[in-house]
């Protein structure tokens, strides 16, 4: 990605420091304060479900286990959002610092990039990276860790962490009952940390700057910055890291082509931000998910009021029915509920009310689905419903 | 470490559930520490026998502080957690999810084979679903498979609750069904989408006692058999297993673990069978012919000096049979080439059943009424008409069986005992036994010990406990001494026997003997968990509590039998004088033996 387009904040891009050195630095620490020192950053996973980075570090540090794995998770399969592969194919070693770190603080020798199936053409350089980063691992900070990269199945729900698992485990990729955890019982069930490819930058980040400075940055409760990928009605649409607490007013006013009645932020399983609640809604992790503060994977979409926003939720829709991975009732068919749901009340073969039954079964699906997946159709679904019933009735 | 194991397993965790305290074992999740407190909660993809999928979601509960309800099959009881079981959001969530499995259903109760006996119509009555709540989202044009012999596949009544995809690999090792496709179009097929005749299936049928709807079923053929009865120029003989008798009842009203041998004889013939045959006379034919068998395997050994195959192993689970022919082809020459009792009453009932009765054979139709679906396989194949036509015309399974009685509208519960017919109509304990796992070997240890030594086999009351139980894989060894001078080469030999049940524990025993380790000498195996008391024929539903039951009933006949040993039949040894002269003559040979073909591992 062009650097240029790149705005207000420049942590991930920025290619001024030597991962080296940081970890040299960060590996005089005991195991236990360089947990302490993510955890005290506040530092959140930037893969969509927001976990403490530190505390699933330590999670996985405190199973007793001969062997621990470290996966990074480069799946990234949310329809426009580009920016892990950004990050892989601009700073390929700040993730790879990432994943040492991990290793080292939860005593892992193994590493794998779990790298979408599309990404494939990256591996010839990404291998290169890993053979001269490895070598300055072994030799210079006398730490022995392996990283290796798998190639992705291409479906969407491999990116949730446990079908993630199982799909390198040779398995079919559908996402796994938790608990257990990943942490207690991941890959070939030994304890396992999964994280995003920004994530582990961030973490590197923490160190590069220390966790207080870190902490400073964004909000209370969503530290630091995050990559969002612009798209939509928006003449700039592109990769920018932005201070985590904005508001969707101030960033419709920089992105927006002056037109804007609704951003999508997260993507399809994200929520729809109406015109009306611009100023009063901010981004970041914090509060309840249907709160006033919304965690993203990064994709953040602009509609214009050309937009029908029928055809956005049905465009959504289309993609869980093929997407969700078809095993468990909720999702399998809640999806498709919910799509010729909407078709039919457009067509008046149901009428309006039939909205209200839907709505709820939305919220079954958030309820009961047995992964994020299918708990999470409901938020663009109720957000896009509820603030623009009429497009979804006329 | 290990004490350290052993404080992990002795954990308790204490959690409350609708309000009641409860200490369980850490590990022991909501669904069965609610159980233990006598509370129900409805599941759908839950099978005692297999592993947790946690996929059908109509197990939520709602446990105090968390954001989302909870599959409670799949979770493990926390300390501390607070669960209800049947709040209004619970219910609603459930109610959603049974209506959404509805939408997608075929359902058409009124002519569905599992009908009264289907989980997922007793949930949808039970939570009173409104069938218009959603859209239909029905496939339309799917093919029901009717290629196999013994399963039928109608996928349009099929919930993807995966639990035969897990008995078939977990509890059999076939892996003959799999998962395929996502989102909406994910289902239940086989590799490659073959018909089920063209891929590697045991026909074991436990995948249809497993499921929950009318998506898999036995092939039916009582019409068949409904339109021979009423055909006065057709002879119709059925014999009936030994593990019919013991699960029949829970088909027509009787608790589980009940006897009814005499009342099925009454019904079946009452049905209108020309003769009600028990095919545990075949049974104990079995066991002298195998029994001898044996003996002659190890007399080439020990006797001989021949490089003979052992440890032999039985062929009267044909799901087995095709099993060993699919994945050790190489390996054939273990199987003891006796044909299974089922075939072994076919072949005779065509010869010398008719014979004696004076009966035109051509018009004989031989049914075989059986716990198993694989019985349907096997009377099909094209080598089994030793007797100059299809030895057996058709396979009945228990469940056949209890819709037969149930369509001729007797009053089963209080009909009068009645006894088999004569001739192949006698029988001991042993024969009996067949029908659990370990009764096979049980019986045969009982003949061949006395035929070697002359004296009765050592155990009290006959019993052979090691033999018994519902362990996966069960080890038992006798030391022979003080031989008849016939079988002095066997003084001093010990002879270790393994018994398995379930195909996973068959290629257990397998994998020994590919890699020369096996210690055995003789080895029964059942395709089936618990043996045929547990076949993918019998009553729906199946399980270890169920089995258990059948096999104690198992016992209490053989105890209640005056003959406990096959070689002590009046009617065995009438046709070893009259018709075969000896076991392994050239009769036997014709009639009761078989060979076994290689087949493709996929
Ligand atoms: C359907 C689905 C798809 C997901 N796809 C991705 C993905 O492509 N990349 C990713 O990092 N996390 C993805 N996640 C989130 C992961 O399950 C997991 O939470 C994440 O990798 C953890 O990393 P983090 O803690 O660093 O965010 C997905 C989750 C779900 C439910
Ligand atoms: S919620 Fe959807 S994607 Fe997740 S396990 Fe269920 S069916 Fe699969
Ligand atoms: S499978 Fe069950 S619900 Fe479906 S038609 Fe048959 S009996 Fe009815
Ligand atoms: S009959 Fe047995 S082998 Fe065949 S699919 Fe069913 S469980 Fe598998
Ligand atoms: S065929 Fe039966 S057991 Fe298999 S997934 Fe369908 S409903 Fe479940
Ligand atoms: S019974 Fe628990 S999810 Fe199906």
């Amino acid at each position: 990605m062009p650097n240029d387009s790149l705005k207000r904040v420049d942590f991930i891009f920025d290619k001024d420091y030597n991962c080296k050195e940081v970890l040299y630095d960060a590996f005089k620490l005991t195991r236990d304060e360089i947990i302490e020192e993510i955890i005290k950053s506040g530092l959140r996973g930037r893969g969509g479900a927001g976990f403490y980075t530190g505390v699933k570090w330590k999670y996985a540090r405190e199973e007793l286990a001969d062997e621990k794995v470290v996966i990074c998770n480069a799946d990234e399969g949310e329809p426009g959002t580009f920016k892990d592969r950004a990050i892989l194919e601009e700073v390929p070693s700040k993730v790879l610092a990432g994943m040492a770190l991990c290793g080292k603080v939860i005593g892992a020798k193994k590493g794998y990039i779990y790298l979408r199936g599309e990404y494939n053409y990256l591996k010839p350089k990404l291998e290169q990276e890993i053979n001269k980063f490895t070598d300055i691992l072994h030799s210079e900070l006398n730490f022995d860790f392996n990283i290796k990269i798998f190639s992705g199945a291409g479906a969407y729900v491999c990116g949730e962490e446990t079908a993630l698992l199982n799909s390198m485990e040779g398995l079919r990729g559908e996402p796994r009952n938790k608990p257990p955890y990943p942490t207690h019982s991941g890959l070939f069930g030994k304890p396992t940390v999964v994280n995003n490819v920004e994530t582990l930058v961030y973490a590197v980040m923490v160190f590069k700057i220390g966790a207080e400075k870190f902490k400073n940055i964004g909000i209370q409760g969503s530290s630091g910055s995050k990559l969002f990928s612009v798209s939509g009605d928006t003449p700039k649409s592109g990769i920018y890291e932005l201070e985590f607490g904005m508001k969707v007013s101030d960033f419709v006013n920089e992105f927006g082509d002056g037109d804007a009645k609704a951003v999508q932020v997260g993507g399809a399983s994200g929520f729809c931000v109406p015109r009306k609640a611009f100023d009063k809604t901010t981004i970041g992790y914090q509060g309840k998910l249907k709160g006033n503060s919304l965690p993203t994977g990064g994709s953040m979409m602009i509609f214009n009021s050309s937009r029908s926003m029928y055809n956005v939720l049905h465009n959504y829709l289309e993609f869980f029915v093929e997407e969700s991975c078809g095993q468990c009732v909720p999702c399998r068919i809640g999806t498709q509920q919910l799509l010729k749901g909407i078709e039919a009340i457009k067509k008046g073969k149901k009428s309006s009310e039939y909205l209200e039954n839907l709505l709820a079964l939305s919220e079954t699906m958030r309820l009961t689905s047995k992964c994020g997946l299918g708990q999470s159709v409901g938020n663009s679904f109720s957000s896009i419903v509820e603030n623009f019933k009429e497009e979804m009735i006329y | 470490m290990k004490d350290k194991n052993k404080n992990i397993a002795e954990e308790m965790v204490k959690l409350t559930i609708d309000g009641m305290e409860i200490s369980v074992k850490k590990g022991t999740s909501i669904l069965h520490a609610a159980k233990q407190l006598g509370i129900y909660i409805p599941t759908l993809c839950h099978h005692e026998d297999l592993c947790v999928a946690g996929n059908c979601r109509v197990c939520v509960v709602d446990v105090e502080g968390w954001n989302t309800l909870t599959a409670s099959c799949a979770t493990p009881a926390i300390d501390g957690i607070n669960v209800k079981t049947l709040t209004p959001k619970v219910r609603k969530a459930r109610k959603d999810i049974i209506a959404l499995l509805v939408s997608e259903h075929n359902t058409q109760c009124t002519t569905c084979y599992r009908s009264t006996n289907c989980e997922l119509q007793t949930l949808s009555s039970e939570y009173n679903i409104d069938n218009e709540r959603y859209i239909s989202v029905l496939k339309k044009d799917v093919e029901i498979d009717k290629s196999s012999w013994a399963v039928e596949i109608d996928p349009s009544k099929c919930i993807r609750c995966q639990r035969c995809v897990r008995t078939c690999s977990q509890l059999q090792h076939v892996n003959a069904l799999t998962v395929a496709g996502k989102g909406k179009e994910m289902r239940i097929t086989t590799f490659m989408d073959l018909p089920l005749n063209d891929v590697v299936c045991t026909n074991c049928g436990q995948c249809i006692i497993h499921c929950p709807t009318g998506a898999l079923t036995e092939r039916r053929y009582f019409d068949d058999i409904w339109n021979a009865i009423g055909d006065p120029e057709k002879h119709v003989v059925i014999n009936t297993a030994p593990s019919v008798r013991v699960a029949l009842g829970e088909m027509l009203g009787f608790p589980v673990g009940t006897r009814v041998t005499g009342k099925m004889v009454t019904a079946l013939k009452k049905i209108g069978f020309d003769a009600v045959l028990d095919t545990d006379f075949a049974a104990d034919l079995t066991i002298m012919e195998e029994g001898f068998e044996l003996l002659h395997r190890l007399k080439r050994k020990f006797v001989d000096f021949e490089d003979v195959a052992l440890p032999m192993i039985t062929s009267c689970s044909p799901g087995w049979v095709k099993y060993i022919e699919h994945m050790y082809p190489n390996h054939l020459m273990h199987l003891s080439s006796c044909k299974s009792p089922q075939q072994m009453f076919g072949a005779l009932a065509k010869t010398y059943y008719a014979d004696k009765k004076g009966i035109d054979p051509a018009t004989i139709v031989s049914v075989a009424g059986m716990p198993c679906a694989a019985k349907k396989f096997e009377a099909n194949r094209p080598e089994m008409n030793d007797s100059g036509f299809q030895d057996v015309d058709a396979g009945l399974t228990t469940r056949e069986i209890g819709y037969m009685i149930k369509q001729s509208g007797m009053d089963f519960l209080s009909l009068e005992d009645s006894e088999y017919d004569s001739i192949m109509g006698e029988s001991s304990g042993a024969a009996v036994i067949f029908g659990a796992t370990g009764g096979v070997m049980e019986a045969a240890l009982r003949t061949v010990y006395e035929v070697v030594t002359g004296r009765e086999i050592p155990f009290k009351n006959l019993a052979i406990t090691p033999a018994r139980g519902l362990e996966g894989v069960k080890e038992a060894s006798i030391i022979i001494e003080n031989t008849t001078p016939e079988y002095k080469f066997l003084e001093g030999v010990e002879v270790k026997v393994a018994i398995a049940h379930g195909l996973k524990n068959a290629r257990t025993i397998m994998e020994q003997i590919v890699a020369g380790k096996s210690p055995y000498i003789f080895v029964e195996i059942m395709a089936c968990p618990g043996g045929c008391i547990g076949g993918g024929g019998q009553p729906i539903p199946t399980n270890d509590e169920i089995r258990r039951k059948r096999i104690e009933a198992i016992y209490a006949e053989d105890e209640g039998m005056k003959i406990r040993k096959s070689h002590e039949v009046e009617e065995i040894k009438q046709i070893y004088r009259e018709f075969l002269k000896e076991p392994l003559g050239h009769k036997s040979h014709h009639l009761l033996h078989t060979k076994y073909r290689k087949r493709n591992r996929y």
